[in-house]
């Protein structure tokens, strides 16, 4: 049971990487790039859990009081921010092939000619 | 596919393998984080633990994810202009209104009055970013997103003349440049890049936290830069630009 | 708390696999939203209401926004291709 976390995201982690595998359009592979990084989201907040503790913002609870882990939290949220902006870049590239080779299949592209 | 199970059975069984070994969930050890926890609120006199640990313990990672963030901005900017024989579609009033006429009433007059509070809202989650959850990055996506609303409930050229692509990249460079300097005003004045150097004030106070509330702005000012930056782009894209 | 953590999670594994089994692009990035939503519930359950608020605005707003009009732009050069090719 207290295994359900770190479980759901190796399994967010493989089912995204399967539809990486075996998605026939360039923008459905970015979205499930984008089901990857969650799978990283998850397991981070996972690890800096604590029982019974609040969140680590101390307005109204004493200072020492039981709080989880705030640099977990510090490195996710940044990344939410961060990965949305690489996400739209790979976007942007996808509509580029798009242009250049008419299609979104990734199985046929043209490989670059020299 | 055959290629793929066989390549991801065993990638499985080694992540099960080892988050196995992870310590049980909630039952959380680590030194340097609850170290934080204690000592915050005394030593930088913020009570959002978070914030205090993205702009003031670790500052100078999260000068490296914001440059991050700028790179695949100007990375976009960069991949999507304008292409040789490629025309622009002229984008007069008319033109402008014509993409949206789905819009009814109910929805322009949702997302108009909207604007202003969601703008305060963001302004509001900047600034506060020491003492409540919030911060920079927070109240940047929220204020890039009232610029969507104008797209939404107006036209596409009422968001352009709200947003013109000057202006909103000054805005992004400010913002990070903005950020640096915050950590170069720490090297000047306290011998230590980042390190917080303006006076400390009261916790829970509006002005607190020392250079904390600096950042948190540069920062909203940045994110919000970049996001509307991206979505005028892919608006360009999707309204604007004609192909050969 | 721990039941309604234990719902969260199991939702966001089937939210998961609805994203990827979902084949058309258009309805993956909905679902993609709806998913960013459920991620950004779970994160307030893990105490975690920083990261909730910027997954919240990014992962409703932000990407299926993009998603969305890069499929418009793909869309009409699709349309404009077919017509000039007739």
């Amino acid at each position: 049971m207290s295994f359900l976390p770190y479980g759901v995201a190796a399994w967010l982690f493989m089912i995204g990487l399967y539809g990486l595998a075996s998605s026939e359009n360039l923008i459905g592979m970015v979205i499930c790039l984008a089901v990857l990084q969650s799978s990283t989201y998850v397991l981070l907040l996972a690890i800096g859990y604590r029982s019974h503790a609040s969140a680590p913002i101390f307005a109204d609870i004493p200072p020492g009081s039981r709080a989880v882990d705030p640099v977990v939290q510090a490195l996710t949220l940044t990344d939410v921010v961060v990965e949305a902006t690489v996400v739209a870049l790979l976007l942007a590239l996808a509509v580029q092939a798009h242009k250049r080779f008419g299609t979104l299949d990734p199985a046929r592209l043209n490989p670059l000619r020299g | 596919m055959c290629v793929f199970a066989g390549g991801a059975l065993p990638l499985a069984s080694l992540l099960v393998w080892g988050l196995s070994g992870l310590p049980a969930f909630g039952d959380f050890h680590g030194a340097y984080a609850l170290l934080v926890d204690r000592i915050v609120v005394a030593q930088r006199h913020a009570t959002d633990a978070v914030t205090a640990v993205n702009f003031d313990y670790r500052a100078l990672d999260t000068l490296g994810e914001e440059f991050i963030l700028f790179t695949s901005v100007a990375g976009l900017a960069v991949l999507l202009r304008e292409q040789r024989g490629e025309r622009l579609r002229a984008i007069t009033r008319g033109a402008g209104e014509h993409h949206f006429q789905g819009a009814s009433y109910a929805l322009r007059a949702l997302t108009l009055v909207l604007v202003g509070p969601v703008l305060v809202l963001s302004a509001y989650i900047d600034a506060h970013g020491a003492i409540t959850p919030g911060g920079g990055f927070q109240g940047g996506v929220v204020g890039a997103a009232a610029l969507l609303l104008v797209f939404l409930g107006g036209s596409y050229l009422a968001m352009r003349r709200l947003s013109p692509h000057a202006l909103v990249e000054a805005a992004e460079a400010a913002g990070a440049g903005g950020y640096a300097l915050v950590g170069l005003g720490g090297m000047v004045f306290a011998a230590a890049y980042f390190q917080n150097f303006l006076g400390l004030g009261t916790p829970a106070t509006l002005i607190s936290a020392g250079t904390i509330p600096l950042s948190s702005l540069a920062v909203g000012l940045e994110v919000s830069g970049a996001f509307v930056l991206l979505w005028a782009e892919f608006l360009d894209q999707a309204l604007v630009v004609r192909g050969r | 708390m721990e039941a309604l953590r234990a719902v969260l999670l199991v939702l966001l594994a089937l939210g998961g696999l609805a994203v990827v089994l979902t084949r058309e692009p258009l309805r993956q990035a909905l679902v993609l939203g709806v998913y960013g939503l459920l991620l950004a519930l779970l994160f307030f359950v893990l105490q975690a209401p920083d990261v909730a608020l910027s997954q919240i605005v990014v992962s409703t707003v932000g990407l299926p926004v993009m998603i969305l009009l890069a499929l418009a732009k793909v869309r009409a050069h699709d349309h404009r291709k077919r017509r000039g090719e007739q």
